[in-house]
């Protein structure tokens, strides 16, 4: 098992090399730079060579680049030119508000999600099906962004419920969180939840055909223990595979939400880097998150090998 | 009173062109500690049969439209799935033909078996433990304490099919139906598991049912014979009868077809009977054997001949009794 986790961290670092290049290519490529924004409207071409010059800008991109690397293996993600904070300490601020839309939108998904597929597929056909079904499409059909602002209408304007955005830190107050989060959570993880069910459903099914179900039923099990014992763990391996999808696009999804209902998140924070080519604060947001997304896909890797024991003796 | 009764039993399935009939019209008994063979061509209703008597077919698109299974005097087809699955193990157990995927891949083989013992007994770890050990060596798995932690995918055919077994035996049924229980395996393992089936029936008193497409598991195993063909039976008879005094046209074809050790073939070619099994959409009027039986007549095709006795025990449904 260390072994297999092991090759799956060597492989990462490709990735990460991989990633920081096309993302250091495409942010020089666009026009304009960071100096423009320093400097303001009036600034002269003369102050905005002299900062171009003081950023180490007006040297050759081989040059940045290699700089930017060597950097980066001393553990330094250089300095965000827009904020004048450390890109790290910057990250390590907004991190865990991405974290906990993620999350919470991750207990939503898998609540919901699993719980109407695998009910779905035991009343095949049925009401319940088509109503979850239903659902399900709606979900995935509809516009995240769209659904967010329909939701702030009515639950933050109409009714007054929760507010329309704005950020409490958790542990200042959990409830607050949790009244600040909720609409921004329901609207990230409809779709996902929506492609959950859909998927659990379509593997459910295909589980419950299986001959080693009918032996379950033979031995006389109770039904909870047939679908949610010899079912489920069979279904999992598979689900999990699009727990995996489904956590990235959560990652990647926060973008969008963190912006509509003003969360201090990383979404937020790349989206103004990227809008005001704050070249360190891009390069090491986007690496940070890359390798945040390699870890999930590790740990995707690590539960397949403990839900299904034929893969376990095939890494050993 | 016998163990099990079936009676008039019809189960039928819901398709997209109208119900139709698997099992029709089923009538058989079994005693305590008695060996039944069922014997037919693939869909001949066998398996569906067994399934009937385990309540394991599934609800739609499977009926049992018609009939009665009596199992110590219960009847089980009005049961409720809750009182089903108490029957289901220590009651009637059921072996498959697939030992390769009848098992949960996921779980080791001890505990497949220890949740069996507890869900119906109240059983501690270490007991359960120790009884699961004591079944995996009656079926004849070597170091069985060992092989408790062992995945399916870890064993061989022969292997998965005892380990099936000592599923089937951990809560000592009065009944155990095995469905094809050999013929995925190779020749050599099939005589092994059919002689150990034979002994743990000995040992452990129960009925047994044997359903197979092969004749001669039949000849090794069974006291009594059932002959389906098209979901009907056409002849029952203690095993001699059917080997020595073949009444129906449909079994004496089979017994043809199937190869002799101690004759050379004639010709140099196995003996096939004509046709294939009638569409149970189309099932021809009267005797459902008569379009590929060389004894027919007019008569045949006019309406279902009767299960006529020939002999103590021996009966069988054809009007050509004396051809």
């Amino acid at each position: 098992m260390i072994r297999v986790i092991a090759s799956r961290v060597a492989s990462a670092v490709p990735i990460l090399i991989l990633v920081s290049l096309i993302t250091f290519g495409m942010i020089h490529m666009i026009p304009g730079g960071p100096a423009a924004a320093i400097a303001g409207l009036s600034a002269t071409p003369q102050q905005i060579a002299e900062i171009n010059h003081n950023l180490g800008l007006d040297k050759p991109l081989p040059v940045q680049l290699y700089r930017w690397y060597d950097q980066v293996l001393h553990g330094n993600l250089g300095t965000s030119l827009l904020l004048g904070q450390p890109v790290s300490q910057a990250i390590m601020i907004r991190l865990p508000v991405t974290f906990g839309l993620s999350l919470y939108a991750l207990v939503i998904t898998l609540a919901i999600g699993l719980s109407s597929g695998i009910l779905a597929a035991l009343r095949q056909n049925t009401w319940v099906d088509q109503v979850a079904m239903i659902f399900s499409i709606i979900g995935i059909s509809l516009p995240n962004f769209y659904l967010a602002l329909l939701m702030i209408i009515f639950f933050a304007v109409d009714l007054g419920w929760l507010p329309s955005g704005g950020y409490v830190p958790f542990f200042d107050d959990p409830l607050g969180w949790l009244g600040a989060m909720t609409l921004p959570a329901i609207s990230l993880a409809l779709l996902l939840t929506g492609l959950l069910a859909r998927i659990t459903r379509s593997t459910m099914l295909e589980v419950l055909r299986q001959d080693y179900i009918r032996t379950a039923r033979a031995k006389g099990l109770p039904q909870r223990q047939v679908v949610l014992k010899h079912a489920l763990a069979n279904a999992m391996i598979p689900i999990v595979t699009v727990i995996g999808i489904i956590v990235s696009l959560l990652l990647s999804g926060a973008v969008v939400t963190e912006t509509i209902f003003s969360l201090p998140g990383i979404g937020q924070l790349l989206t103004e880097a990227v809008l005001n080519r704050d070249y360190p604060m891009v390069q090491g947001g986007v690496l940070v998150v890359t390798a945040l997304m390699v870890g999930v896909n590790i740990l995707v890797d690590v539960l397949y090998a403990a839900l299904d024991p034929r893969v376990r003796y095939h890494a050993s | 009173m016998s163990l099990l009764e079936v009676a008039g039993l019809t189960t039928t399935f819901a398709t997209e062109r109208g119900e139709i009939a698997a099992v029709e019209e089923v009538n058989f008994s079994l005693e305590a500690g008695e060996v039944l063979g069922v014997v037919g061509e693939s869909g001949s209703g066998k398996s569906v049969t067994a399934l009937t008597v385990m309540g394991l077919l599934p609800r739609p698109p499977a009926r049992i439209a018609a009939g009665s299974v009596r199992f110590a005097g219960q009847e089980l087809t009005s049961l409720s799935d809750r009182e089903m699955r108490r029957i289901r193990g220590p009651g009637i157990a059921m072996v498959f033909q697939e030992p390769m995927t009848s098992l949960n891949p996921v779980f080791t083989i001890g505990e497949q078996i220890i949740e069996t013992i507890r869900a119906h007994e109240r059983a501690g770890a270490a007991a359960g433990f120790a009884r699961t050990v004591e079944l995996l060596e009656k079926v004849g798995i070597p170091s069985a304490a060992e092989r408790m932690s062992a995945y399916p995918h870890q064993l061989s055919g022969g292997q998965r099919q005892r380990v099936m077994l000592a599923i089937a035996l951990a809560c000592r049924p009065r009944l155990l139906i095995a469905d094809e229980p050999t013929t995925a395996l190779d020749v050599t393992i099939q005589a092994q598991i059919l002689d150990l089936l034979l002994d743990l029936r000995d040992e452990f008193g129960m009925a047994l049912i044997v359903i197979t497409h092969n004749i001669g598991v039949i000849a090794e195993t069974a006291d009594r014979v059932l002959v389906m063909y098209a979901g009907r039976i056409v002849e029952e008879a203690p095993v001699a009868g059917i080997f020595d005094r073949p009444a129906h046209p449909y079994t004496r074809a089979l017994l043809a077809s199937a190869p002799a050790l101690d004759a050379p073939l004639a010709a140099g070619h196995l003996p096939a009977i004509p046709g294939t099994l009638p569409d149970p959409r189309h099932r021809p009027p009267g005797c459902r054997f008569a379009p590929r039986c060389e004894l027919a007549i007019p008569a045949c095709s006019a309406a279902l001949p009767p299960l006529t006795a020939v002999g103590p025990g021996h009966a069988a449904s054809c009007i050509r009794l004396g051809a």
